[in-house]
């Protein structure tokens, strides 16, 4: 498979996408973008299997309506990477900004460290796509907030006693918030439920901290794996059912 | 009991020297109303919502439908609708969701504007035998053009963004496939194709039976992201980023459970039977900075090719609003005022909240213009525009296009029932019930529509023709073209039209 190398020092989101969508026309396997400094909406509509590697800082909405490809960035990222994302994955070894994965209706996300607030706004899943956004560490207030599908995985890796943030999973209707430790009542948005986590959740957590750990370098994953977790689910597909009256 | 029955709100006759007993009434009706037993037809008028069904299909004329048949006692403030929304409210504690565009009598401000004339100098134009120019560019226009070379050698240096070329200023906007059935947006789409004009999806995806009329159709990206692709994307002609709705502005949309059937959930892309929930804001959009980068991000993702517009609510600062829209990179504006319709909303914001569109588009228009960035974005107006008189006047006060809801849907068949939220529009129009659908002929349905969109275009260059404008051009942000009759002094500063007689 061919690899492009494209240095994106000083230049601007359009032209860089455009080097893009050229290289993955004309069959390149990887696309290794150097010196990216704050440039939005990489691979935003880029649609293949291609891999894309990002070295620097990309700037918000990376893989934006990204259909396929996989980009593995070696840096933080800013606000909304995998925004209403399609398919594929996005790999980031750092942390991200607020409303990661937003919308995102398919595919996978996986963060090394921290994200900001709103976390994975309103996923929503559909038939064979279902969304999967991995946070190692810490997420901040509002996470699956508006929830329709899919599945967010708190692994909070350095974090000592019970998830502190608040509005978690407000108006969620759909999909499965996971997170290790544990999340007290007051900091629970409304119209959700917290159970320990249920076999089957254990089922999909154990291949995903797997790849998380593939990914980021942790040798045993097993103390990971075998933590104590509780999972978040919607108290009612029809959050709102009550609410109203017709004329 | 102790509020009890309200009284009916249609009484419902049948004249049985009439009637012939075909029964269809009885199979016309979703609502039950009418029952056949023992030869003779027999009705429950309190399930009647004046849709007008029976009456359209009753080959006798036999029946007839009277509105509010007991009077409550009267009084000005108390009126019944008042009365009966505290009873409803009484009984259930929540809130009231209604159907169709604002229910209150406001004045109506297209009532109060009249259109000029040629008498004598300037004479008058008639469009049978001179050209009128009803071809209408939605998008950003240059602010200047540069050119290199010289003589035949002469080159265009600017670089043109897309525009849409409409043969009409007249669209229709955005009805979901959800909100109404597909054999309604189907139709509504063969009349856009033969119309020269286009279409909005809503937010409810595009249905692949809609993709042969792709080139017609707007895709709508709103709050919920609902039916969203790269795919979806670069399907439609352009993209409308949807921030609010002039039937209920500031909040989201929830299609209930029920409405979500097979091909439904298909086109949205969410499972059957769930709540499809579009939040009130976008999650991504905070601010004028947020807004832009959706913008970019939806150009970014189609190559630029395609115009992306922002569409609002008429509300009170709307022009500060667009004049941040036109600076975010989108190509037009869509202004809808407290008057359009809608599948269902809260009856407190369809009756309370929001402005009129003649108000917000003449003040849209003025900031832009003060501000030197007319240019950068053409201006759409919707809601509540109800015949080609009304298209005219809100050109004249700086209107590039309009989007028609209703009166597009009143061309298939709708009576204005207002009850589209219940699901069982008999006419096939909002409704998924497979038998109510069919109900919906799509080849006289888009031929129905394409003619309204025909006789609004003749109406709107007789018009033209009469006041000795020959260009839709001429006509667009031309006030003087307009004269306010009983407006008060305050509204015709905002709408910067001289009195009748002035």
């Amino acid at each position: 498979m061919d690899r492009v190398t494209i240095d994106a020092a000083g230049m601007h989101y359009t032209p860089l996408n455009r080097a893009i969508r050229k290289a993955v026309a004309e069959g390149a396997g990887e696309i290794v973008l150097e010196n990216v400094l704050g440039q939005r909406f990489i691979a935003d509509g880029i649609r293949g299997e291609v891999s894309i590697i990002i070295h620097g800082v990309p700037g918000g909405d990376l893989g934006m309506f990204m259909s396929g490809p996989t980009c593995t960035v070696y840096g933080n990222c800013d606000h909304a990477p995998g925004n209403t994302m399609d398919s594929g994955s996005i790999i980031i070894h750092g942390s991200a900004g607020d409303a990661v994965a937003h919308s995102m209706r398919g595919g996978r996300v996986f963060v090394r460290d921290d994200i900001g607030y709103r976390g994975g706004i309103h996923m929503k899943q559909y038939r064979e796509k279902r969304p999967v956004l991995v946070v190692g560490g810490s997420p901040r207030a509002f996470l699956g907030e508006y929830m329709a599908g899919g599945l967010i995985l708190a692994i909070r890796r350095n974090a000592g006693g019970p998830l502190r943030e608040r509005g978690i999973g407000s108006g969620i209707h759909g999909g499965r918030i996971i997170i290790r430790g544990d999340v007290h009542e007051q900091f629970l948005g409304v119209g959700t439920r917290k159970s320990p986590l249920s076999s089957e959740g254990r089922e999909e957590l154990a291949p995903l901290i797997r790849d998380y750990s593939a990914f980021f370098g942790i040798d045993d994953p097993d103390p990971l794996i075998g933590d104590s977790y509780v999972e978040i689910t919607p108290a009612s597909s029809r959050p709102f059912a009550s609410k109203y009256a017709w004329e | 009991m102790t509020i009890g029955s309200v009284p009916v709100r249609f009484r419902i006759a049948v004249d049985h020297d009439q009637c012939m007993l075909c029964g269809r009434c009885v199979e016309n009706c979703p609502y039950d109303v009418f029952r056949k037993d023992d030869g003779r037809i027999f009705v429950n008028s309190r399930k009647c919502v004046a849709c007008h069904r029976c009456i359209a299909m009753c080959p006798r004329d036999a029946i007839s439908i009277r509105e509010r048949p007991v009077d409550y006692r009267s009084h000005p403030l108390w009126t019944p609708e008042v009365r009966e929304a505290i009873y409803n409210q009484a009984r259930t504690g929540r809130i009231i969701l209604a159907g169709m565009g604002n229910a209150l009598p406001y004045p109506v401000i297209f009532d109060r504007l009249v259109l000029d004339a040629c008498q004598v100098t300037n004479p008058s134009i008639d469009p049978l035998r001179e050209p009128m120019e009803l071809r209408t560019y939605i998008g950003k226009k240059p602010g200047k053009l540069e050119f290199s070379g010289e003589g035949e050698e002469t080159s265009l240096l600017t670089e043109l963004t897309p525009n849409l070329q409409l043969e009409t200023p007249i669209m229709i906007g955005h009805m979901s496939y959800g909100a109404i059935s597909l054999n309604a947006q189907l139709s509504l789409a063969r009349a856009v194709t033969m119309a020269g004009t286009f279409m909005g999806t809503g937010e409810g995806g595009l249905h692949e039976s809609l993709h042969p009329y792709q080139d017609r159709i707007i895709v709508q990206v709103a709050s919920g992201r609902f039916g969203v692709n790269i795919d979806y994307l670069e399907r439609g002609a352009a993209i409308e980023i949807k921030i609010g709705q002039g039937a209920k502005p500031g909040i989201g949309g929830h299609l209930p459970g029920e409405k979500v059937c097979a091909d439904v959930s298909c086109t949205r892309m969410i499972p059957e039977g769930s709540d499809a929930i579009s939040p009130a804001p976008h999650h991504d959009i905070y601010s004028i900075e947020d807004l832009k980068q959706l913008v970019r991000a939806l150009k970014e993702a189609i190559e630029w090719k395609k115009p992306v517009f922002v569409k609002i609510a008429a509300v009170h600062n709307a022009a500060a609003i667009a004049a941040g829209i036109a600076r975010s990179g989108a190509d037009a504006v869509v202004v809808d005022g407290f008057r359009g319709g809608t599948g269902a909303a809260p009856r407190v914001f369809r009756d309370h909240v929001g402005i009129p569109v003649e108000a917000a588009i003449a003040s849209v228009d003025a900031k832009l213009r003060s501000q030197g960035i007319r240019n950068e974005v053409s201006i759409i107006a919707s809601g509540g525009i109800r015949e080609s008189a009304d298209v005219a006047k809100i050109i004249a006060l700086g209107a590039d296009a309009v989007y028609i809801g209703t009166a597009a849907l009143v061309a298939m068949g709708c009576r204005v029932c207002g009850t589209c939220y219940r699901g069982l529009c008999p006419w096939g129009i909002a409704t998924q019930r497979p038998d109510l659908v069919a109900r919906l002929e799509p080849d006289t349905a888009s031929a129905n529509v394409a003619n309204l969109i025909h006789a609004w275009t003749l109406e709107l260059s007789e018009l033209m023709g009469a006041a000795g404008i020959n260009s839709i051009e001429s006509l667009r942000g031309n006030r003087d073209r307009l004269r306010g009759y009983l407006l008060d002094e305050g509204i015709m500063k905002v709408l910067d039209v001289k009195p009748v007689g002035a």
